[in-house]
């Protein structure tokens, strides 16, 4: 077999790609593989086409008609919506606000979830621990009052008070 | 050593929040983040990273730390300047502007996932401590694909299951693990083939649950495929045993004395070696030492191993003069 690329010299270096169950096959040469720089799995691309999956779904019918929508632009890098739909990728930290209310529905098909749960970094951690405590406790008092167990009631209402203090001095 | 568990491996993912992430970053930006790092890497006391500009890299290095799975090939397909920080152990590595500005990885031998995360946790704390990451309350790490976002987790094992495939029931385990949220890949990861009966499973969820549960939730699962895979051999033992017996000796007849080998047909070979030692039939030669082959055999080590660049005939010759030197 000869190389895909020149078609000069035999192809030796082989790559595989699976997406989405369909195999597709790279033969090169030595010298076109080492031109190429690595092995390139196109890792983007499947990364795109898994999203354009979830995504359809979703926003297929809306997406016919785009001039219904404003265009979502990012303040911090100016990626829009559009733009981060094709590339599956997000251009900085600020996306996630900008695009933030049409998250929802695609973390939910990617994660079954919206919300962490797990590692608070200890730099910004204490008020965001404070927060998810209340947040628990806001639950047991929601189960305390159903339960009629009023006096347990009162004690996790004044947790919550003493916690939303701490909050407020920080 | 283990004789279903080749490796272990934790990876996590996280950004900077005052520059923009990968897809949207010049070379100025990248080569500023590469600076940031390092810098703040050489203030680690607890050990010692060797740091390599991937663009400063020779190809044949380059490769070499792919093969060994320290390095990503997207970390050096990346369009921008991209760098590594790894370990003197070769257990950790820090990839920067890979797809996302920080890739934490910890990989060991065997099943050891609990030390990989303790290890992984502790040089993100580290690193947390110096470099502002792009975190939000409600989505927690901010990752560059929305695949990562949460805790940038990826747990992660390499699996020799030869028997489960001998046998065909691998459609149907890669079918049910898919569907509680776990990925199987091949040998190098996203996109890549099983080679020489080698998985590699992960979780795919990294949103809603905490790191501890997701490292829990694959455990379990890698769990119970080992317990999977060593009835399937136990069975094939008990059934099959002269055309096991037979295949595995061949396979090791051949690895003793080829004078060419292909890559693939070494890891082929090897894996049927791999599970002849662990069923007992093969006594002189260890997994530990198989192990050891399954790295040295890949295209790029062997050169490095003899120290110079080869065509690709002149590696198969070298190959089998190095198996044969291994297993002697
Ligand atoms: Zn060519
Ligand atoms: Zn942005």
């Amino acid at each position: 077999m000869m190389c895909e690329n020149c078609g000069k010299r035999p192809a030796t270096v082989h790559y595989t790609q699976i997406i989405n169950g369909v195999k597709t096959e790279m033969h090169l040469c030595e010298v076109c593989a080492k031109q190429k720089g690595t092995i390139e799995f196109d890792a983007p691309f499947s990364v795109t086409n898994f999203l354009a999956g979830i995504l359809e779904p979703a926003f297929g019918p809306q997406m016919i008609k785009p001039s219904f929508e404003m265009q979502i632009t990012c303040r911090g890098c100016g990626m829009t919506f559009e733009e981060f739909k094709r590339s599956g990728r997000f251009g900085c930290a600020m996306c996630y606000n900008s695009f933030s209310e049409k998250l929802y529905p695609i973390f939910r098909r990617i994660h079954g979830n919206t919300k962490h749960v797990g590692k608070i970094p200890t730099k910004m951690g204490e008020n965001i621990a404070i927060k998810r405590e209340i947040d628990k406790l806001k639950i047991e008092l929601n189960i305390a009052i159903k339960n009629e167990e009023f006096e347990r009631a009162a004690e996790i209402r004044d947790k919550i008070r003493e916690l939303e203090k701490k909050l407020s001095r920080e | 050593m283990d004789d279903v568990v080749v490796t272990s491996r934790i990876r996590l993912a996280r950004n900077l929040s005052d520059v923009p992430f990968t897809i949207k970053m010049n070379d100025y930006d990248a080569g500023l983040v590469i600076e940031r790092v390092r810098d703040v890497i050489s203030k680690n006391k607890q050990y010692k990273f060797d740091f390599y500009e991937i663009k400063k890299l020779p190809f044949l290095k380059r490769q070499v730390l792919i093969e060994k799975h320290l390095i990503s090939p997207a970390l050096v397909s990346a369009k921008i300047k991209s760098a590594v920080a790894i370990d003197q152990n070769e257990n950790i590595s820090i990839m920067i502007n890979e797809e996302d500005h920080l890739r934490i990885q910890v990989l060991y031998r065997g099943q050891n996932i609990q030390r990989a995360w303790e290890d992984a946790n502790r040089i993100d704390d580290f690193l947390e401590g110096h470099l502002p990451y792009a975190y939000d309350e409600t989505w927690g790490y901010l990752t560059s694909c929305p695949t990562n976002v949460g805790t940038g987790l990826r747990a992660s094992f390499m699996l020799h299951l030869p028997a489960l495939t001998l046998l065909g029931y691998m459609k149907e385990i890669i079918e049910t693990i898919t569907k509680l949220g776990i990925a199987v890949r091949g040998f190098y990861g996203e996109g890549s083939e099983v080679v020489g009966n080698l998985y590699q499973i992960s979780n795919q969820i990294t949103l809603g649950q905490p790191e501890e549960d997701i490292i829990a939730n694959v455990v379990s699962i890698t769990n119970q495929i080992i317990e999977q895979e060593r009835q399937a051999r136990l069975k094939l033992l008990s059934e099959n045993r002269s055309f096991i017996e037979d295949k595995v000796y061949r396979s090791y007849g051949i690895l003793k004395y080829a004078r060419n080998i292909s890559s693939n047909e070494a890891l082929k070979l090897i894996s049927d070696v791999r599970m002849g030692i662990s069923m007992g039939i093969i006594k002189e030669v260890t997994i530990d030492k198989i192990d050891v082959l399954l790295n040295l055999i890949q295209p790029a080590m062997i050169q490095d191993y003899f120290g110079r660049e080869m065509t690709p005939e002149e590696r198969d010759i070298k190959r089998a003069e190095l198996i044969r030197k291994i297993l002697d």
